[in-house]
Order: structure tokens, then sequence, then C-alpha cells
């Protein structure tokens, strides 16, 4: 599970002045949740997951991850795969989940489940962007993480690949059970990931809206569901959604 | 000036990463023109000793011949492991006291501010006057020896490395962070692999700094070594055994490089092919 308060954080901008990126942001997911957080470009996403995920500590705010007293494993995929171009697909996977034969063993079968067996010892610089973040995928969860935080792991991917992704994505959670914070700023993604989609406002962001999504799974962003989801919303909360860039239409080209 | 001094440990990076390979098995096409340009270094040297037919040039065959009976005199093989013993300690220890600072300087800003200006100070300072301050301070001993090579090695490490520390890939070691590897595993499979074609880049005009240094270390303050021989022979007049020397340890010095160094930086940079 994942309770989050954040008061303040604020940075300084390239003028050196002050810039309050998030404020007031209440978030919780309960265990084996999938949350996404929807917002414009800008209003502090990434900020929030740097927060959450322990790589920013100049934040006036409280995190609570995992059961408490429980240790629990954190996994973070990036907008970039981020691999080590210096190690092998294996050797990516083994860096996080550790070198033991059975941390081995399950690095191997992890690989093999997600169609990466025949790329196990080729170099990440050899493969396609898809690939890559395939890898990215399976470093996150070979340490069955309690929590993975995503920061639009499948922006710049082609339709086609990023739907196999997201539909990898979805059987991964199903089966580790993790609790997902999901970042984007696709609000059809976010419709055809989530179990709850919140809404941050333009910077200094905040929670202004909750929506639970229960439609069924699997899902993809151009279900006809997704889409009158996708469509009530507008209608509903045009204030909110001013700021998002138009969905799956005009940006995974 | 310290412009000047980054942008020639980069132009010598860019410079020896694009330098050709000569590697001895695989003779392609380009192998037969370098043992053809080899080949035509010996005749005209052959031809020039011939036309002056003096002492102070000798033959290559002479001086060929005069190699192999210093090797089985035991005398070269003394004098030629003594001096590759001081090259290989002060190598490395330059090496890793240069790299720390490096590393160091590329990282904390207030570290390369404080130490900037001793870098300018150390590229700046003539090999000689290191070597004979440490004579002085030392003694004529082989610590001193060591440490004025090392000195004259380290700035130049220092501003390779330093290069290479200050492009580090924050993204990367933000995995690292966010996966919460362990402090030695971060540096050894995430930060480190960044520095290696820094690292071989200073180790590569390293050895060849170094070799030469220690030649000069040896001539001024020790009595036995490559330098020391060289100095000798200059006493005696005895070119033959100059270049007999020089080519011997020019040689050794090549294939150190090519059996070492080389194969290791492939290794290690295998991934880029």
């Amino acid at each position: 599970m994942l309770e989050v308060t954040i008061n303040r954080k604020s940075y300084a901008d390239r003028g050196g002045r002050p810039h309050v990126a998030l404020a007031g942001l209440e978030l919780c997911a309960a265990p084996g949740e999938f949350v996404c957080v929807v917002g414009p470009s800008g209003c502090g996403k990434s900020t929030l997951l740097n927060a959450v995920g322990g790589l920013d500590h100049d934040v006036d705010g409280r995190m609570r991850i995992g059961a408490p007293g429980a240790s629990h494993e954190t996994g973070f995929m990036f907008q970039d795969p981020r691999l080590m171009p210096w190690l092998t697909v294996l050797d990516n996977v083994l860096l996080v989940g550790g070198q033991s034969p059975e941390a081995r063993e399950r690095a191997i079968n992890l690989l093999r489940a997600m169609e990466l067996g025949d790329v196990m010892h080729a170099y990440p610089g050899r493969l396609s962007g898809g690939m890559q973040r395939r890898v990215a995928l399976a470093r996150a969860f070979v340490i069955e993480p309690a929590v993975l935080l995503m920061d639009e792991p499948f922006v710049s991917l082609d339709v086609p690949t990023a739907n196999r992704l997201r539909g990898m994505l979805v059987e991964l959670w199903q089966r580790c059970r993790s609790t997902v914070l999901f970042v984007t700023h696709d609000l059809r993604e976010a419709l055809s990931l989530a179990d709850r989609v919140c809404f941050l406002s333009p910077a200094p962001g905040h929670v202004v809206l909750e929506l639970p999504v229960d439609l069924p799974r699997p899902r993809s962003p151009e279900d006809s569901n997704v889409a009158q989801l996708y469509a009530r919303l507008l209608a509903e909360h045009p204030e909110i959604l001013a700021g998002l860039a138009d969905g799956g239409a005009g940006k995974e080209q | 000036m310290r412009g000047a001094a980054d942008e020639a440990g980069v132009l010598l990076m860019s410079k020896l990463r694009k330098a050709p390979r000569l590697s001895m098995p695989d003779v392609g096409a380009d192998g037969w023109v370098r043992l053809a340009s080899l080949g035509g270094f010996l005749l005209m040297w052959h031809v020039a000793a011939m036309l002056f037919d003096s002492t102070t040039l000798p033959a290559p065959v002479v001086v060929f011949r005069r190699m192999l009976d210093e090797m089985l005199s035991g005398l070269l093989p003394l004098h030629l492991g003594i001096t590759l013993a001081r090259v290989a300690v002060s190598f490395l220890l330059a090496m890793v006291v240069g790299t720390a600072i490096g590393i160091a300087m590329g990282r904390w800003r207030q570290a390369d501010l404080l130490l900037d200006g001793w870098l300018v100070l150390g590229l700046n300072i003539p090999a000689l006057v290191t070597i004979i301050l440490c004579y002085v301070w030392f003694g004529l001993n082989d610590a001193a020896a060591i440490v004025a090579v090392a000195l004259n090695k380290i700035p130049t490490v220092v501003v390779t490395v330093r290069e290479g520390a200050r492009a580090i890939d924050r993204g990367l070691m933000q995995v690292a962070q966010a996966y919460r590897l362990p402090r030695g595993l971060t540096f050894t499979r995430v930060y480190l692999p960044q520095l290696y074609p820094w690292l071989f880049a200073s180790a590569r005009s390293g050895l060849s700094l170094i070799w030469k240094i220690v030649l000069v270390v040896e001539l001024l303050g020790r009595s036995d070594g490559i330098g020391f021989q060289l100095n000798m022979f200059f006493q005696l007049f005895d070119i033959t055994g100059i270049l007999a020397y020089t080519l011997t340890f020019a040689a050794v010095v090549l294939i150190v490089e090519a059996v070492g160094l080389r194969p290791l930086e492939r290794r290690l940079t295998r991934w880029r092919s």
C-alpha cells in the first residue's frame, strides 16, 4: 500500500526563482491497486514519482510505502528504458534482482515469459526501443515489487508496441499483486489500465478528481467502453481535462 | 589555461579513439602497408649507415646483433626488468590517485574549485623540476623516483577522468538509486563502466608518457635501469648500445600495449560494437 502526503515541493527554476511544483497533494493506493495519475505536462507528475521513489528527499511531506514494519521492494520504470548499455539483458535484470542462483533462475524464466529469451545475452544497444522497454519492465518485476512506480513508461512507442507492453504490464501486475502508481498525460492510456484515475491540477499540482474505473479487463485504449468513458469525462469535466494532451490520437505516432 | 588543458585531454581522447589499430595477427591489406613502411624505414636506416660509414650511426644489423649479445649476457633483461617494475608501480600509482582526484573534481564543484589551481600548476611544472625536487627532498632512492614519475602523470589523468566524471549519466545513477542498489555495486556496475573510455585514454597516453619519464629519472639518480645504462653508453659514446636498449624497450612497451591494454579495453567496451 501507499500513502503520500506532500505539503509542498518546490525547486529552483531556470531563472533561479523557486517554482512550487506540488502543494497539498494527498494520494493513497490500496495494496494491489493500480492507480494512474493524470495531469497536464509540467504539473509535477515526475516530481511526484521522484519523491515517492526516494530519488528526491528535499520534500515537505510524508510517504508510507508498504505495510508498516514489513520489508518491501520498490520498482521504478522511467520514461526512457535506462538500461546499462555495458550489461547484457540478463545482467541488467540481475543487477537489481540479485546474483543468487534462485534469482538467476527467476530472471531467466521471466525473460522467457516476456519473449526475451533469445536476446538474453545481447547488449541493449542492439535491441529495438520496444524491446528495451520490455527489458526495463522485466527489470521492474524481477524483484516482485510491493510498489511499482511508472513514469510514462510507454511514450514515444508505436501504438501496437505500446498496447502489447500494456498487456504485459497488466498480466505481470495481476500475477505479482503489486501496488502500481502510473503517471501519464494520456487519459485513454490511464482509462485502459487503472483501477482508479487521479487527476492533477496544473502546478502547483494536487489531486482535483478521483475516478474509479471498473471496466472489465483486458482493455485497450481503443475499446469502445474506454472511448465512451473518455467522452463522458470530457463532457462532465472540461475544465480539468483542458490542459491534457489529446489522448491517444495525437501523440502515439 | 584550464580550458586548454581540458581540450588537450579531450583531443587526446578522440585521437586515441580514432588511432588506427596496429594488430599483429590479422594482417590484412592495412597490415601489409604497415609492414612495408617498417621495412622501408629499416632500409633507409641501412642505406644511410652505409653512406656515412660512421660509428655514430651503426647499421641495423649491428644494432640487432648487439641486442642479442646484451640479451644473452643477462645485462639487458636485468635493467629492463628493473625499469619495467618502476614503470608498472608509478603507472598504477598515478592511475589510482589521478582517478580518485578526477572523480572527486568532476563530481563536486567545491573540490573542483579547490584543486583546479593545483592542477594547472601540476600540468605546467616541467618533469625535470619534479624529479630534481623529489630527489633533493626524499633522497636518491626508488621511492623518490616513483613518486616523481607518478607526480608527472597524475595531473593529466585527473584532467581526462574529470571530463568523464562530468559526463556521468544522471539517469542511470537514478536507476541505481531507485532500486536501492548497494554502494559498491552502484560504483562497479553503474558508475565505473561510464568512465572506462576515459580511463583507457589516460592509461594509454600514460604508459607512453611514463616510460619516457622513468628513463630521465633513472639517468638522474639511479644506478640501475635502462636510463642509467643509456647514460653510461652516452659517456662512452656507444651509440650501438643506446639504440639496442632503446629499441628493445620500445618493443616491450608496444607489446604490453598490444597484448595487455588493448585486449582489456576491447573486452570492457565490447558492448559498443
